[in-house]
């Protein structure tokens, strides 16, 4: 953009040269301070996180002094939190959660959305808002109910109970994200596999779904990155067997709890792979979380 | 209704509603027993007397647990303090981040790196980011804040003591302005240049340009980060339940963490969920605007 609009300037004649040099002149100090202002922003913005990380990798006494820069750093909280086997427990029935409802959102997904893409009729749209309209359901107005059930049928405190639920939280969501991905694929491919005589299934299996693997695969880790961070549910429906990541970190909340170092580093290594999921997919999670209405 | 419809067509047509049935039914059938069960036994369990720790009471109450609830209260504190939260909320995350998009949209050395820390705590998961604020940024002695005041000459305040409310929409504003960034950056995009090129040239200043141009086309990715952030906000919960849990007091307490300390901790089933259908009355009032934009978007 900026570039642009600098190059008329190099061929410009001898007598505008001194007009035009310091009108670029102004605009690279233009960009230098809207630099420093945008790092500043987002320095500030990010600090939490960066302290969080410094924290892990100082000791309990360092992390309650003073705020300073300058320590020495150690891998003392890091290696204790994963001593405490329960560390690894807990980040287990994280990454099964997380990636188990995942598989099984896309499994059920997949048909539906391909139905939707290809094979649209006049409910398309209707069953697509409808799924949409399931997931503004406040999940505090269900709560009740589903704690009920999930006690009555032995899967509260369950990896498989909390998998139900996320798997149903974000179907709607993945079916819609697919949806669009699907959409956006030209039909001639299908329709040439059709002719040269593939099932539906080969269809699917041989040219939808490697063409469209981009697409499936940031879908996939959006479901992902909801379920690792979704704390209603796995605060109210697990109590240790079954408790991921975001309810481990919780029980650092009491009083007692004050390791400081400790549960930073526990919050980087819970956090860690997300963050760096949410980085690659920023772009295709507008889709998602917005449902298309905003391009 | 649609399948006698489809069965006086062709032939082929009601092969192609079948399959499109089959395929749809595992989504559709799961979706709809998700939504209509646990919402039919809220309003079922809304109307009875239901108290776990009192077995022997137990019947059709009419509309006795919304009467209770009513009349509670805390039913009232906690809707003026859902208010508040999502009032305020939204006000900095909808400011902050259109402000925030116009800065990002700029083009300046690292961008694409500051855009990305910048948007980062909305990946970070709530009982972290809660936690992270109220130990090392908010604590009264060892908190960066308070460290920050103190140099500053400024006394140190007690964040979660004296200002729980405050305290909490900071965090809560902090995860999501992130999300309201993303999305705006995203509407940026489609910006058209070439417009805000030819009012430059008209003599039309940066601040003209931001509210002749640049914000009349945010006004839709505006609108919807609003309802997609009141629908969530409505219903904080695990930043309250691990910081303040709902106190001092009522302070913090809204009406997902008071339907929550009904239901789990007083275990009175019907108030609890008296106490859930005005939750999903609330959110489908948000709800019937974002479908209906959601709608027209599909058409175009």
């Amino acid at each position: 953009m900026t570039t642009a609009r600098t190059k008329p300037l190099s061929s410009a004649e001898p007598g505008q040269l001194a007009q035009g040099s310091s009108w670029l002149g102004a605009l690279r100090n233009r960009r230098l301070w809207l630099g420093v202002l945008g790092w500043t922003v987002a320095c500030l913005i990010f600090f939490p996180i960066f302290w969080m990380v410094l924290t892990g990798f100082k000791t309990e006494a360092a992390a309650v002094a003073d705020p300073s820069l300058i320590f020495s750093p150690t891998l003392d909280s890091y290696a204790e939190v994963q001593n405490r086997a329960n560390y690894l427990h807990f980040a287990l029935n994280s990454v099964v959660v997380a990636f188990g409802s995942t598989l099984l959102a896309l499994l059920i997904a997949i048909p539906s959305a391909y139905s939707m893409a290809f094979l649209p009729t006049k409910r398309t749209k209707g069953t697509l808002l409808w799924m949409l309209s399931t997931k503004m359901l406040p999940p505090v107005g269900v709560l009740v109910p589903i704690y009920l059930l999930f006690r009555d049928t032995g899967l509260l405190d369950t990896r498989t109970g909390l998998i139900i639920v996320y798997t149903l939280m974000n179907l709607p969501i993945v079916v819609w994200m697919l949806y669009t991905f699907f959409k956006d694929m030209p039909k001639d491919i299908l329709e040439a596999g059709r002719m040269d005589g593939a099932s539906t299934l080969q269809e699917v299996l041989y040219l939808l779904l490697p063409l469209t693997l981009p697409g499936i695969a940031s879908t996939g880790l959006l479901a992902v990155i909801l379920s690792w961070n979704e704390a209603f549910w796995s605060l109210n429906l697990t109590s240790s067997q079954a408790a991921p990541l975001t309810a481990y970190i919780a029980s650092f909340s009491s009083p007692e709890g004050l390791f400081w170092a400790k549960l930073s580093a526990a919050s980087t290594m819970a956090i860690a792979p997300i963050l760096v999921f949410g980085w690659l997919t920023q772009k295709q999670m507008v889709r998602g979380l917005t449902f298309g209405a905003v391009k | 209704m649609g399948l006698i419809m489809n069965k006086t067509r062709t032939a082929g047509r009601t092969v192609g509603g079948l399959r499109t049935l089959s395929l749809q039914a595992p989504a559709v059938s799961l979706l709809f027993l998700w939504m209509i069960v646990p919402l039919a036994m809220t309003v079922w369990f809304s109307l009875q007397r239901y108290n776990l720790l009192m077995p022997e009471m137990t019947g059709f109450a009419g509309l006795e647990n919304y009467e209770y609830l009513f009349t509670d209260p805390a039913l009232w504190s906690a809707m003026g303090t859902t208010l508040l939260m999502v009032g305020w909320v939204l006000v900095i995350t909808v400011v902050g981040g259109t402000l925030l998009a116009v800065l990002f949209q700029q083009e300046f050395f690292g961008q694409g790196i500051a855009r990305v820390l910048a948007i980062s705590p909305f990946f970070v998961m709530p009982t972290v980011s809660a936690l992270v604020w109220k130990n090392m940024m908010m604590h009264p002695a060892n908190g960066v804040l308070s460290w920050v005041a103190e140099s500053l000459g400024l006394p140190a305040v007690d964040w979660f003591s004296s200002l729980p409310l405050t305290s909490i929409i900071i965090i809560v504003a902090w995860q999501w302005l992130p999300f309201a960034l993303l999305i705006l950056l995203t509407a940026m995009q489609s910006l058209d240049e070439d417009q805000v090129e030819a009012a430059r040239m008209d003599g039309a200043g940066p601040i003209a340009i931001f509210f002749f141009i640049t914000l009349p086309h945010l006004k839709r990715a505006i609108s919807v980060v609003i309802m997609i952030e009141m629908i969530f906000l409505l219903t904080i919960f695990a930043e309250i339940f691990v910081t303040t849990s709902g106190g001092p007091g009522l302070a913090t307490t809204n009406l997902a963490y008071l339907i929550y300390i009904q239901a789990l901790l007083d275990f009175d089933i019907g108030m609890a969920s008296a106490g859930g259908v005005v939750a999903i009355i609330l959110a489908n009032i948000v709800a019937i605007f974002l479908v209906r934009m959601v709608a027209k978007n599909l058409e175009s």
